[in-house]
């Protein structure tokens, strides 16, 4: 661990963003919070996973690009954060092997935080993935990037609607022009540190014979794995007969996934059970 | 009850639910997700509907995706790229050669001198490994320096996507993924980052398929070669004014050559070894972004040219060593290198090539990038011409094409050989590297052997009929 030198006043002060911020590149010998970064492909994780860490990991204008996950560091207000950047899927359900690293990761990985980047200007199709991700992890930030060509397109998006519907903190951002990047910073800092207390959406729009074997399978999944913070999502991935899943069951894998609850108030996000 | 049994008590439950929900699950599982997505998009989005008369992303597309101009507007940005970087790398080209060639290589040898190394030793390191290594710095920084941010900034502007759906309907006819195009693109800069890009495709068969033909795009260190060989023995025959562009063709040639060769061996073998239909897929058509034109050139310099540069100095050097040792230690009254070439000889003349050319591809298998000037240091070594060149398993540069194209002559070249060179630097094994990257990403000796051998035996069969249709036409 390097000592660190103390900070003058300047640098505690709140309104000193984004100075604060400190691009670690590779180094994270030590780190508090561990952020993954999800998202449809092409709407600019790799760009934004860039200016937070400070690393140059290759950015293309195609999708697909990402085929593996790269890592790096950032610290902010004195938390060193991992970051890591997630191949790009359009979902989480079906497997190919992109989605399986984005979904594991999530999954198993257990972020602290995960950030969805979402396509403002194809926001419909982007919050598939939302839905999706949020169903695994209540600690989430929706990125709202490619803002500038969402104005070229003259589209508006209302963020603070958007963050009511989803229950997570929503940042309007352009990654290629540093726009938002200070403020999604704080909120990710806010989140990890239980200072922003999610309310994640759940898939409502279910057939009620569906909501009844959930409901029946979560309850199982909870004598077995008191405290599980997904078993919602899981039920319907046993539903559906998700071998990974089958196995992570079975073998117990998925008790450690029962996390002592992090921060303030941090604790696992509500289950719309009934 | 044992957690053991609770956990299993949870699959049996799983699996009678399974029954009572039904087989379309999965279906009304996506229903509800869109459902979700479409009530909240349709909450928080609003648009202005007096859309402009006129959108350029439409336009663009319709324009580099069109059934007539798709392809000869991805031709012409091809050879832009070529002759800007064909053209713009001569001058920075000779500026670092002379100075490693003609300042730097001296002091080293006076220093060694006064230091009183050992001639061997001095040979060894001064005129064997910094000699390699300054030639692969001086030929290939520069046209990297110009391809790299060049095709990155076609890249970042959005291209690439579009490349992939003109050729999909090639790829689809092949029996390979349509997303080879991709690793294709990405295999004109290096084939083993190619070859890591197959990632993106899914299939296993389609996947082996995109990495076995990665070889057939001209990587970065065999397009010097390209253009030296396309120059002296191409160019020439040209008017002075036309060389250029004669010269820029002629490799374009052999670039659609290997894009051919890449769909006749994509097809034959998903036909015979890797049987199986080409799976679908979607490929989103990204919006145009206007590249960002100074990070894209300082990144794509920093990342892909300092980095591949790199790797190539790191091989050049026991490369040096090797041309320098086997063309300085004697056996029987020759080197070791003149054997190799008179035992190769026969061979090499009946498929248009020569000894030469085949022990400097056993000796740069390390690195493409050094095949020319072992090329030239081994000819002058074979010919035993006096008066040129530095010496036994001194690699060096002549300032001038014409210079190269003496050496060459003397030793019997012809338009022949020259022709034949550029085929086979383009069917060859892949260098070292990429076989190591295939090897690490297939997991299968036999499948790196493959890639290796199917292309030589490629390259042989070819430059054995060109020669025979070359001598039958000639006389």
């Amino acid at each position: 661990m390097k000592p660190n030198p103390s900070p003058s006043a300047c640098e505690l002060c709140p309104a000193h963003h984004p100075a604060n911020l400190k691009r670690l590149g590779v180094n994270m010998d030590r780190y508090d919070f561990v952020v993954a970064l999800a998202g449809n492909p092409n709407t600019g994780k790799s760009t934004l996973f860039n200016s937070l860490t400070g690393l140059r990991q290759h950015t293309g204008n195609w999708p697909g690009k990402t085929v593996s996950r790269a890592e790096g560091g950032f610290a902010y207000q004195g938390s060193h954060y991992k970051l890591v950047d997630l191949p790009g899927t359009y979902s989480l359900l079906s497997t190919s092997t992109d989605e399986e690293i984005a979904r594991d990761f999530i999954l198993f990985g257990q972020p602290d935080v995960t950030v969805i980047v979402v396509d403002a200007t194809r926001l419909e199709r982007n919050l598939n993935l939302v839905c999706q991700v949020l169903e695994i992890t209540g600690r989430a930030v929706v990125c709202l990037n490619l803002m500038d060509e969402a104005e070229r397109h003259r589209l508006t998006v209302d963020e603070r609607s958007l963050a009511r519907e989803l229950g997570v903190p929503v940042v309007p951002a352009a990654a290629r022009q540093g726009r938002g990047l200070p403020l999604l910073i704080d909120m990710i800092h806010q989140v990890a540190t239980g200072g922003f207390v999610c309310k994640p959406h759940r898939i409502q729009s279910e057939p009620p014979a569906l909501k009844r074997a959930v409901s029946l399978l979560v309850e199982r999944l909870r004598a077995a794995f008191p405290g599980l913070p997904n078993a919602r999502w899981v039920a319907l991935r046993l539903l559906e007969g998700d071998s990974r899943i089958e196995e992570a069951v079975r073998s117990g894998e998925l008790a450690e996934l029962v996390r002592a609850p992090q921060g303030v108030g941090a604790a696992a996000p509500a289950e719309g059970a009934g | 009850m044992s957690p053991a049994n609770t956990r299993e008590d949870v699959l049996e439950a799983a699996a009678n639910l399974r029954w009572e929900v039904g087989p379309d699950l999965h279906d009304s599982l996506m229903e509800a997700l869109y459902t979700d997505a479409a009530r909240i998009s349709d909450r928080v989005l609003s648009r202005d509907d007096a859309r402009p008369a006129f959108d350029l992303d439409r336009t663009i597309d319709r324009l580099v995706t069109s059934r007539w101009l798709g392809f000869p507007i991805m031709m012409l940005l091809m050879a832009v790229v070529l002759w800007v970087t064909i053209t713009g790398a001569n001058v920075p080209s000779s500026l670092l050669s002379s100075l490693f060639l003609e300042t730097l290589h001296p002091a080293l040898k006076q220093a060694a001198a006064a230091a009183g190394l050992a001639w061997w030793l001095d040979g060894l390191l001064i005129d064997g490994m910094f000699l390699a290594m300054a030639w692969v710095v001086s030929v290939m920084l520069p046209p990297m320096a110009i391809f790299f941010p060049l095709f990155t900034l076609l890249e970042d502007f959005g291209y690439l996507p579009r490349v992939a759906f003109n050729l999909d309907r090639w790829f689809k006819k092949a029996g390979a993924h349509g997303k080879q195009a991709l690793t294709m693109a990405m295999g004109y800069g290096c084939n083993a980052a190619g070859v890591v890009a197959t990632r993106v495709i899914d299939s296993p068969r389609e996947r082996l398929i995109a990495t076995l033909t990665n070889n057939f795009s001209l990587c970065n260190g065999r397009w010097p070669t390209q253009i030296l060989i396309a120059t002296i023995f191409i160019g020439s025959l040209a008017p002075p004014a036309l060389a250029g562009l004669v010269s820029a063709g002629s490799v374009m040639a052999v670039v659609l050559l290997g894009v051919a060769c890449t769909f006749l061996v994509s097809w034959g073998l998903s036909r015979t070894l890797l049987k199986g239909e080409a799976s679908a897929f979607s490929l989103e058509l990204p919006p145009y972004r206007p590249p960002r034109i100074l990070q894209t050139i300082y990144t794509s310099l920093i990342d892909r040219t300092l980095i591949v540069l790199w790797r190539a100095v790191v091989f050049s050097v026991p490369a040096g060593a090797a041309i320098w040792l086997v063309s300085n230690i004697h056996v029987g009254g020759g080197s070791l290198a003149e054997h190799l070439i008179q035992g190769m000889n026969p061979f090499g003349l009946l498929i248009g090539l020569n000894g030469v050319i085949l022990l400097a591809y056993i000796i740069a298998i390390p690195a493409n990038e050094i095949v020319i000037p072992t090329v030239l240091m081994l000819t002058v070594v074979s010919a035993g011409l006096s008066g040129v060149g530095e010496g036994a398993g001194v690699m060096f540069e002549f300032d001038s094409a014409s210079a190269t194209l003496g050496v060459l002559e003397a030793d019997g070249w012809t338009l022949l050989t020259g022709i034949n060179l550029m085929l086979f630097s383009l069917l060859h094994n892949p260098c070292s590297t990429t076989l190591y990257t295939i090897w690490k990403e297939t997991g299968s000796v036999k499948w790196t052997a493959a890639s290796a051998l199917l292309p030589i035996a490629m390259g042989f069969l070819v430059c054995f009929c060109v020669a025979q249709a070359f001598r039958w036409l000639g006389g």
